[in-house]
């Protein structure tokens, strides 16, 4: 039993050597964090769980809209325009106007419905029937369905629609974008909707860690007792709860995305049949990279939040008797 | 090392635990304190490390005014300060290594550098060989030497000892206060709280008596015990 000189206390450690040391505390405090969460598995796969689907509602139900904004958006461009044309053009002027129109390079094709035609269709389409076999002659004027080239941008559409109704021969051009407009409102405010939601679900991601670590710190109140008596600070005690906040949080968006793959692959099927019966070839769009990742880091950042608030709240509490 | 001036401790309550008390211990001396439960060792100790503050007078360990150690320095300094307590305070989920090695995870000292200090404090208390038990395997007075070597691991110019012997019996306590008198005879300042005066007195060094938080004069003492 040796006895060594004792004269020289603790020497502080310096510059690039400092950081190491850093850098290896982190690592070793993080991954004896992350063993302790695995020496619970039961408890901390509950904890992870909780925040996997809190992180999952509104990632699935923002894709949702992304969905639905990106099916839409074709919307805009594919509508007809109906042309009605003069009461008194005949049916071969206004044939030969369906032709002349059918030139421009921003129509893909017109569609001519004689007078005749649309009375037979209103006829059929709104009940009355019979009785409209007693007006003296045909209400109605002969209409051109122009359908744009899907190489139209929206400034064009409303510019061809302005040069249509500038024709000598028509009398109103009417495009109904005005549905596709108010669903589109209709998305906004879900999506806004989404946001609020989001931002509740994180918080109650932050209590449910918060209160995690804080039941975490009770039960170690001894262990950080004797380490604030031999020096340790309020930083080192509070470093592996933040860990544990950082793994939760990280687990938890990890299988969030998890979650809502899943929930993408069991929607792929009768997605891939809807698209069959409208002959297109649109699939489900799946999180890109930035969201995914964006999905961690609020997993991560969540984590921290609510470890931190705890940590920071209980550990000042616990000071050597 | 120490000075204590007219230091007082009063509790919430009134009670007084110090009263006016005024003391000092030289570097590399090594100091007991007796009094029976109650007189105010403990409060004294706890003064020194800072985990108390004096209602009134001054507290001076190694050139620094506790006074004016603010609280966000406590830890910085009680890791100056190697402490010993009668219940050992050692963490049971660890290793005896890893309990050791705690003040210089504390303080950053480096994996490497903390195995080689770690295994040179256990073989001081005479316990390497038993550096990967866990402490509930060892004996009470083995554990008590895990607690010393954890107090001399960041190698500390004070060292001070709550009824370090409180718990073993008369063998043992004596193995304990050979081990102090050794890190006394390299250096170390010792401030040693006991009621255990036969001890004391086969160790053959100053001792104070305090008794309701006053010092008893010399010539009383013997009468007082």
């Amino acid at each position: 039993m040796a006895v060594t000189r004792h004269s020289d206390a603790v020497a502080p450690v310096h510059s690039s050597g400092a950081i190491a040391t850093w850098l290896t505390r982190h690592v070793s405090t993080s991954i004896g964090s992350l063993g302790r969460l695995f020496r619970q598995p039961f408890a901390s796969l509950m904890i992870v769980l909780v925040i996997a689907v809190t992180l999952a509602i509104p990632a699935s139900l923002n894709l949702v809209v992304k969905n639905a904004q990106f099916v839409s958006s074709g919307w805009d461009n594919a509508l007809d325009f109906s042309m009605y044309l003069q009461k008194d053009l005949s049916e071969s002027d206004a044939s030969e106007l369906a032709k002349l129109i059918q030139q421009r390079a921003d129509v893909a094709s017109v569609h001519l419905v004689t007078a005749s035609d649309a009375l037979a269709e209103f006829k059929v389409q709104s009940g009355f029937g019979e009785a409209l076999d007693h007006l003296a002659e045909n209400p109605l004027p002969h209409t051109l369905v122009v359908r744009p080239s899907s190489a139209n941008t929206s400034e064009s559409m409303i510019l061809l629609q302005e040069e249509l109704g500038n024709l000598p021969e028509a009398d109103l051009v009417q495009v109904d974008t005005e549905w596709v407009q108010r669903f589109h409102a209709i998305l906004d405010i879900i999506k806004q909707a989404i946001v609020i939601g989001a931002s509740l679900l994180g918080a109650a991601i932050i209590v449910i860690i918060g209160n995690t670590i804080r039941l975490d710190i009770q039960n170690r109140r001894e262990e950080i007792e004797v380490t604030k008596l031999i020096g340790a600070s309020n930083a080192f005690v509070r470093r592996p709860f933040l860990w544990s906040g950082f793994w939760y949080g990280l687990f938890g968006g990890l299988l969030a995305l998890g979650l809502v793959q899943y929930g993408l692959f069991l929607l792929e099927q009768p997605a891939a049949r809807l698209a069959g019966l409208y002959q297109s070839g649109v699939s489900i769009l799946s999180l890109d990279l930035r969201e995914s990742l964006s999905i961690l880091a609020v997993g991560v950042l969540l984590g921290l939040i609510g470890s931190w608030f705890a940590a920071a709240r209980h550990m000042r509490r616990i000071e050597p008797r | 090392m120490i000075r204590i001036e007219n230091v007082t401790k009063r509790y919430p309550g009134g009670q007084e635990a110090l009263s006016g008390l005024n003391l000092a211990v030289d570097k590399g001396e090594m100091l007991f304190i007796t009094g029976h439960s109650g007189a105010g060792k403990s409060t004294l100790l706890r003064l020194i490390a800072l985990i108390e503050r004096p209602s009134s007078g001054q507290v001076i360990v190694d050139g620094q005014n506790t006074r004016r150690v603010k609280r966000r320095k406590i830890p910085a300094y009680r890791r100056q300060i190697g402490m010993v307590f009668q219940d050992h305070k050692l963490l049971y989920d660890r290793p005896v290594a890893d309990n050791v090695a705690l003040p210089l995870v504390i303080a950053g000292v480096s994996h490497r550098d903390a195995g080689r200090r770690v295994r040179a404090a256990l073989d001081q208390v005479g316990l390497l060989h038993k550096e990967r038990r866990t402490p509930e395997t060892l004996s009470a007075g083995e554990q008590q030497r895990v607690g010393i070597a954890r107090a001399i691991v960041t190698r500390p110019k004070l060292l001070i000892a709550d009824e370090p012997t409180g718990n073993l019996d008369p063998d043992l306590s004596l193995e304990v206060m050979r081990i102090f008198r050794r890190f006394n005879e390299v250096g170390v300042t010792l401030l040693i709280a006991s009621h255990d005066i036969s001890l004391i007195d086969r160790m053959g060094c100053r001792r104070i008596a305090l008794d309701e938080g006053r010092l008893v004069p010399e010539e009383e003492e013997e009468s007082w015990q």
